[in-house]
């Protein structure tokens, strides 16, 4: 029962837990003691170091939005933050409520008119800018692997097909987000034309130049993944006849599957800074934004919402990484480097 | 739908609008019908003058027209102008000289008209600590030991003179080639003896730096503070509250108002394409209806709204800038100094004096100023000044907005111009910092009066 509770643990990537389940199954307390310290203990002595070290450093700095705010004005900024979302939902409601109302008379006045109700009007508070980054975040991600996937499995099977496109994605690859997304957006803006779009042009450019800077990553580890996998087994499937579908899912992916998912976790860290500096730059809504327009009010609250966002970013980014390689560990059955 | 039948249509609800001015209305369910687009986007840069369309939003002012409008802050004015032509926006807080900037094609072409004037004066020019020290020799004191306002750029003179002298430039910042604050920062250096600098679009240049004893660049607003604490600007001409900023940041101080360079100066417009003008004509006069209800909101009964207002400003999705500092030159006070802090009432204007009627002399001034600098590269006959006037700036369609609020009620005939009679030209004025004398209907007679700046056929 318990053995089976630490898989789970390790699987999730959760491993210092895990002395904590031996400790409970009364196995040698000073070796799991060690442990938990080495697991838990020493990472946050090192936080309360950082935390320290930033209260004292922050105090000596005066900028000419005040000084710079330690650990204790940023956490009430987070507050703050919060509170401001729950009074935006509230304003959201009685916005609602009003557009129902004015379109219950109107229907009173002509039982033939149209209403409609409209998605509130308000700002998006940090919350929201959060949702709408991961969204953005992941529809690029996901159109990158659905390319990149494809294509490395291809060139890794092919070295011909390899070989020819692999200047291609030598070029590419070094380009930085803030190179493309002029491009993106003038692109976008020409193609994407509907009266009553799906999507808001600001979401699809920040999604493709996600895409195009988190493709790289991924089609390369594919395409050396399946090109490296034992001759050996690619014989085997040709010698019992295997059709080539067969042999691509039963053999080559399996086989690269763990490359694979170093490739894609590249790619969502990849994804992820790119995404916050589009948003700065394009000015499109998300973090990247809630920055930037912080950064612009320059009031005295500025820097302390600026650096809860950053913290946001980096555990976002964290949590993120820590979401493929459980995939990984869930799906290839075999350990992650750096788990 | 003729404007006739609009108004008959609305009359029953007048009387019931009538009692509810300033308060949040009951759904008033006016014209609603015929309205060609509810959903509206419109762009601002953070500055207080955005005030009108924040106040629309937050006191349901579009909703009472049946509008459903979301404000979105820009990065600056080139984007904002840029996405009100491509349609991204419906229409935006804008320069002045933005419409008129594009109606003639400088830096961007394209068909910008505004309907809807947004204040007056609320601009400042600021210069950096270590200018202010040695500016401040040559400026006479009052009897208070206090600096002698308004200053005049004659006491900057020297400063500059100093500067050169040292092989160093004197970078000053302004907003956008067509802002007010380009005129205005050109208008006090020139009356000061200052030469600021011609512009030659003709020749390719668009720096307006020829000739230029102070050489003035472009610096979004929100950055104008931090830009002079770098260093690579000694003096900016900037909206509030990024004059203020810098006095509670101690990083520098404003000599001047643009209301003592120019009393009650026209300042921004709301603009909207003529494309969009045309295709929302319903829409278009709900817009300013439920403007002007937001400008009277601010000026109302002496300005007691103002506290609220800078409430609402100083939310981060506004202007976003600390309560006091927004609040430092909304309620009519303006600190120069650090603790110079002195009443001007009319520092910011956003109904009384008719400060939202399009007026067609507020136009051409703005393009005698381009021509004075070389942003019209050829003289011009009078006559041109006032087609580019009559195709920009729109008093027509004020008029029609106008006259629905007065119909229904919300606000009084006496609380705008006398339509019948109304030619759109302000009275002969000479309260300028320098004392000359503007005429609308006499652009090129204007520019004669002006030791520097292009005039006649001059050309460079």
């Amino acid at each position: 029962m318990s053995n089976k509770l630490i898989n789970y643990l390790e699987t999730a990537g959760l491993n210092w837990a895990v002395p904590v389940v031996r400790l409970c199954r009364g196995e040698d307390a000073r070796e799991q003691a060690n442990e938990l310290f080495t697991k838990v203990g020493l990472p946050l002595i090192a936080v309360l170091v950082f935390l320290l070290v930033w209260s004292i450093g922050a105090s000596q700095v005066n900028t000419s939005l005040g000084e710079l705010p330690g650990p204790a004005a940023v956490w009430q900024q987070a507050g703050n933050l919060y509170e401001e979302h729950q009074v935006q939902r509230e304003k959201a409601e009685a916005f609602y409520q009003r557009q129902e109302e004015r379109n219950a008379a109107k229907l009173e006045r002509d039982p033939n008119a149209e209403v409609r109700i409209r998605d509130y009007t308000g700002k998006p508070t940090f919350i929201d800018q959060i949702a709408t980054s991961l969204l953005t975040v992941f529809t690029g991600f996901l159109l990158a692997s659905l390319i990149a996937i494809p294509v490395g499995v291809a060139c890794g099977l092919s070295p011909k097909l390899y070989g020819a496109i692999s200047p291609l994605v030598q070029i590419f690859k070094p380009v930085s987000p803030l190179a493309w997304l002029p491009i993106v957006t003038m692109v976008v803006s020409a193609v994407y034309i509907s009266d009553d779009p799906l999507f808001q042009k600001s979401f699809i450019t920040s999604a493709v130049t996600v895409t195009l800077c988190s493709l790289w990553p991924t089609l390369i580890n594919t395409a050396v993944a399946v090109a490296s996998i034992d001759k050996d087994w690619i014989n085997v499937g040709r010698v019992i006849r295997l059709n080539w579908r067969t042999q691509v899912f039963k053999i080559a992916i399996p086989a690269a599957l763990p490359m694979i998912f170093t490739g894609l976790r590249l790619s969502l860290g990849v994804g992820w800074m790119v995404l916050i500096a589009a948003e700065m730059l394009a000015q499109n809504p998300g973090l990247g934004k809630f920055v930037w327009d912080e950064f612009q009010n320059g009031s005295s609250d500025s820097l302390g919402r600026i650096m809860v966002a950053v913290i946001t970013i980096g555990i976002i980014g964290f949590l993120l990484d820590w979401l493929m390689v459980t995939l990984q560990s869930l799906l290839s059955h075999q350990k992650p480097a750096g788990h | 739908m003729s404007l006739r039948k609009r108004l008959s249509r609305t009359a029953g609800l007048s009387l019931a609008l009538s009692l509810a001015v300033g308060s949040l209305l009951p759904l008033s369910v006016q014209a609603v019908e015929d309205l060609e687009k509810e959903d509206l986007k419109f762009g601002f840069i953070k500055l207080t003058d955005m005030a009108p369309l924040a106040i629309a939003y937050e006191k349901g002012f579009f909703e009472d027209e049946g509008l459903y409008v979301s404000l979105e802050a820009q990065a600056n004015w080139k984007v904002l102008l840029d996405r009100v032509i491509d349609g991204e926006l419906d229409g935006a807080h804008m320069l002045a000289g933005q419409p008129l900037g594009a109606t003639i094609g400088f830096g961007t072409q394209a068909d910008i008209i505004t309907a809807f004037s947004m204040d007056l004066n609320g601009n400042g020019i600021t210069v950096s600590n270590d200018v202010w020290a040695q500016m401040k020799k040559h400026i006479p004191l009052d009897a208070d030991g206090k600096p002698q306002h308004p200053i005049s750029a004659a006491a900057l003179k020297p400063v500059i003179e100093q500067y050169r002298a040292d092989g160093k430039p004197f970078n000053m910042g302004m907003v956008f080639p067509v802002s007010t604050h380009n005129y205005e920062l050109r208008y006090w250096l020139a009356a000061g003896g200052i030469h600021p600098g011609y512009y030659a679009p003709h020749k390719g240049d668009t720096s307006g730096q020829i000739d230029a004893q102070a050489l003035l660049s472009v610096t979004p607003p929100p950055q104008m503070p931090a830009t002079l604490e770098a260093g690579t600007i000694y003096g900016y001409c900037v909206g509030e509250p990024w004059n203020q900023q810098a006095v509670f940041k101690g990083i520098g101080v404003p000599v001047i108002t643009d209301y003592e360079i120019w009393k009650n100066n026209p300042e921004k417009v709301f603009g909207v394409s003529q494309a969009w003008a045309d295709e929302n004509p319903n829409t278009h006069i709900a817009v300013v209806k439920a403007l002007i209800r937001a400008a009277a909101w601010l000026d109302a009964d002496n300005n007691a709204n103002r506290g609220e207002a800078v409430e609402i400003l100083s939310q981060p999705a506004y202007v976003g800038a600390d309560a006091e500092v927004i609040a430092n030159s909304m309620t009519g006070t303006f600190e120069y100094e650090k603790g110079d802090v002195r009443q001007v009432p009319d520092f910011n204007v956003f109904f009384r004096y008719n400060a939202t009627y399009p007026y067609y002399s507020d136009a051409i001034w703005y393009l005698t100023q381009m021509r004075r600098w070389g942003q019209i590269g050829q003289a011009q006959p009078d006559s041109w000044y006032m087609d580019v006037a009559k195709k920009v700036y729109r008093p027509d369609i004020y008029a029609q907005a106008a006259q629905e609020l007065i119909d229904e009620g919300t606000l009084p005939a006496e609380a705008f111009p006398d339509f019948a009679s109304e030619t759109g030209f302000k009275p002969v004025t000479s309260e300028f910092i320098d004392g000359v004398s503007y005429d609308g209907s006499q652009p090129n007679a204007y520019l004669q009066q002006f030791e520097i700046g292009l005039k006649g056929d001059t050309q460079l």
